[in-house]
């Protein structure tokens, strides 16, 4: 392999230090005005597939999103990072609830379009929480997978990776191509220097719509109620365990 | 006469609008704002504390700064430099400013001291100690205030005279930042003796290596605020200089440094004002949630108006600091903005922090809680860069060279 290519996706999302407030209607939360960035996930992605540049197992980086006009300024973002070119896939008004399956859908258009030998994506959006969309590419690819990814190794089209799991980290190796999702402790992205900003202004960026790929993005899930979580309330302090149990018995939890 | 009138009008109107400021930043600029931002809070506010406790010069924060392109944003692309504007230095000091003071003011001592070679330099003195500061992880130091004159610059007692083809140096400078890390010193020196020579003519700048053998450079000064920052005192006894090290015309020396000040001034303003916002912000957050009389104190209207004047001060002076900045930007003569904005953004810095800590009431004083710290940061702005008084000064001769 004289070089991988490399399609990495990232999504535009509200802000982590936000503080979340719930839309009047209770179908969603407000965004706008609201401060968004890149998906922390997704820079632990493009910081991945920029490493492998730099130790030249990586010769080409493309960087993909799927999402409204201002989606724009994160694969610009990307770009800064150390990104070749961009491709955003620009939704147009109506089409704005994109759910997992319709980006599946989306990058594997695109991975036909552009052949890379790897597809990394961030673990999971934090908007959403929905850690599919890497699952569901791998599927419809019918390529090989490798999510949570906290360590990543390549030698000869095989790809060594370490998941975190619920019992600990579990390693694998996949062949390429394959599709692969970071994790947080996969690396410590990157600032973008200001020198590579302006770098990255000259990078080009690849528009077009979803409808211009062919895929259908009308949403299978629909969102009945969005709430608040419920306020905390005091405890109740108790002097000792028979009056807990006591107490626990009154409210209900033991029998 | 009606006709002319009406013509006159219409012009006028076409130059009003053909002159108009947006006021909305570049993407560029939104992404610029949006790096350093998140390189103050993973980078600068975390240590800013300790810093400001011992007083220990920030090496490594400055070396990230440096690794991101912070430091030497105005140098020109041909020396190695991003070639920003005025603009986007004020957008990234701000922001810096909003960290911690004395780390941004020891990060933006580097662009005082490149102004005046940037705006008077030679090109080889340029490419000489500018190229220098974008290849290596250098600190440069502004050398032009001494210790019996300060807002008096042309009262400087430190001399220079020429000998051959050289120039020896002799006298002290204090209260210079980054003084004792600098690799180079831009110099303000009287190169003519005559007392009754006119300014304009009887002075002039040098670089100086900060290596060359008669440079010593004194203890590292205590102050009340911006304690990451270094200061001290320099002096130079027989320093030796070539010609080749002349900022501007020999001469020259009192124009270029009132020049930089055009440039410098809107910098400085712009990281009063992140202190500014930061005062405000955590007044605001504090008020969220320390409840007085059965309620968060930012609902008792007492509190609330006062957070109401921070920000009323914060927009205005940014509202300055940007006009002074594109305007430089823009080709014009910015002096009578600049000393506006610098001005004004002293004044909101340090009344906003004032109130900050008055918004924490008692643990406002204390030193485990953030007011107290920019208060004491928020002095100084008052002082450097131009007093206060200097400023009112400026404004008040600029202000009356339109009706005479």
């Amino acid at each position: 392999m004289s070089g991988l290519r490399v399609l990495v996706g990232c999504k535009r999302v509200i802000d982590y230090a936000v503080k979340i407030r719930v839309r009047p209607d209770h179908l969603g939360v407000v965004t706008d005005g609201v401060k968004h960035s890149m998906n922390p996930f997704d820079e632990n992605a493009v910081e991945e597939a920029v490493r492998m540049k730099q130790k030249k197992v990586a010769k080409e980086i493309i960087v993909a999103s799927c999402g409204p006009t201002q989606s724009q300024e994160t694969i610009r973002t990307a770009l800064a990072m150390g990104a070749d070119r961009g491709i955003h896939v620009e939704l147009a008004k109506g089409e704005e609830d994109l759910q997992p399956l319709a980006v599946a859908k989306v990058f594997a258009k695109l991975v036909e379009k552009e052949k890379p030998d790897l597809v990394i994506l961030g673990k999971q959006a934090i908007d959403d929480d929905s850690n599919q969309t890497t699952q569901l590419l791998a599927g419809l690819l019918d390529w090989p997978q490798g999510t949570m990814a906290s360590v990543l190794e390549h030698s000869d089209g095989v790809l060594k990776i370490t998941r975190e799991i619920d019992g600990g980290l579990e390693d694998i190796s996949v062949k390429l191509p394959a599709v692969v999702s970071a994790d947080l402790r996969l690396n410590e992205p990157r600032y973008a220097t200001l020198p590579n900003i302006m770098k990255a202004k000259k990078k080009k960026i690849e528009k077009m719509s979803v409808a211009d790929i062919g895929v259908d993005v009308t949403p299978r899930l629909k969102v009945q109620n969005v709430v608040d979580p419920p306020v905390r309330e005091a405890g109740d302090k108790v002097p000792d365990v028979s009056v807990l149990i006591e107490k626990m018995k009154e409210k209900g939890h033991l029998k | 006469m009606a006709l002319l009138g009406r013509i006159g009008r219409q012009v006028c109107q076409r130059i009003v609008c053909s002159r108009s400021i947006s006021m909305s930043l570049s993407d560029e600029q939104k992404e610029i704002m949006d790096s350093t931002r998140k390189f103050v809070y993973d980078e600068i506010i975390p240590k800013a504390a300790y810093h400001d406790e011992t007083g220990e010069y920030p090496w490594e924060i400055i070396r990230s700064a440096w690794d991101l392109g912070l430091m030497n944003t105005t140098i020109p692309e041909e020396y190695g430099g991003l070639g920003l504007s005025l603009m986007d230095l004020s957008l990234v000091l701000e922001e810096l400013g909003y960290g911690c003071t004395g780390i941004s003011t020891a990060i933006a001592g580097n662009s005082l001291a490149e102004s005046p070679v940037i705006i008077a330099g030679s090109h080889e003195l340029k490419k000489k100690y500018l190229g220098r500061m974008t290849e290596e992880y250098l600190v440069a130091a502004y050398g032009v205030t001494e210790p019996s004159a300060g807002s008096d610059v042309a009262s400087t007692r430190t001399t220079s005279r020429k000998v051959g083809d050289e120039h020896v140096i002799n006298g002290g400078k204090m209260w210079i930042t980054n003084c004792g890390h600098a690799n180079w010193f831009f110099v303000f020196t009287r190169s003519d003796p005559d007392p009754k020579a006119p300014a304009g003519k009887a002075f002039t700048a040098f670089v100086v290596d900060a290596d060359a053998p008669g440079v010593t450079v004194g203890r590292k000064e205590w102050n009340m605020g911006q304690r990451a920052s270094d200061t001290r005192g320099v002096t130079f006894d027989d320093v030796v200089v070539s010609s080749d090290n002349i900022v501007g015309q020999p001469g020259g020396g009192f124009k270029v440094a009132m020049a930089c000040f055009d440039k410098t001034r809107p910098t400085v303003g712009a990281m009063s004002l992140g202190l500014a916002r930061r005062a405000l912000e955590e007044a605001t957050k504090y008020s969220m949630e320390r409840k007085t009389m059965g309620k968060p104190i930012f609902m008792h209207q007492a509190i609330n108006f006062m957070l109401a004047d921070m920000a009323l001060k914060y927009e205005l002076a940014r509202l300055m600091v940007w006009k002074s900045s594109l305007e430089y930007d823009e080709g014009r003569r910015n002096t009578y903005y600049a000393s506006i904005g610098k001005l004004y953004g002293a004044i909101a810095a340090n009344e906003n922090a004032s109130d900050c800590v008055q918004v924490f009431g008692g643990n406002g004083y204390n030193k485990d809680y953030p007011a107290e710290k920019l208060m004491r940061d928020a002095k100084i702005f008052q002082i450097y860069e131009g007093t206060d008084q200097i400023q009112r000064l400026i404004i008040g001769r600029e202000h009356m060279t339109k009706y005479m």
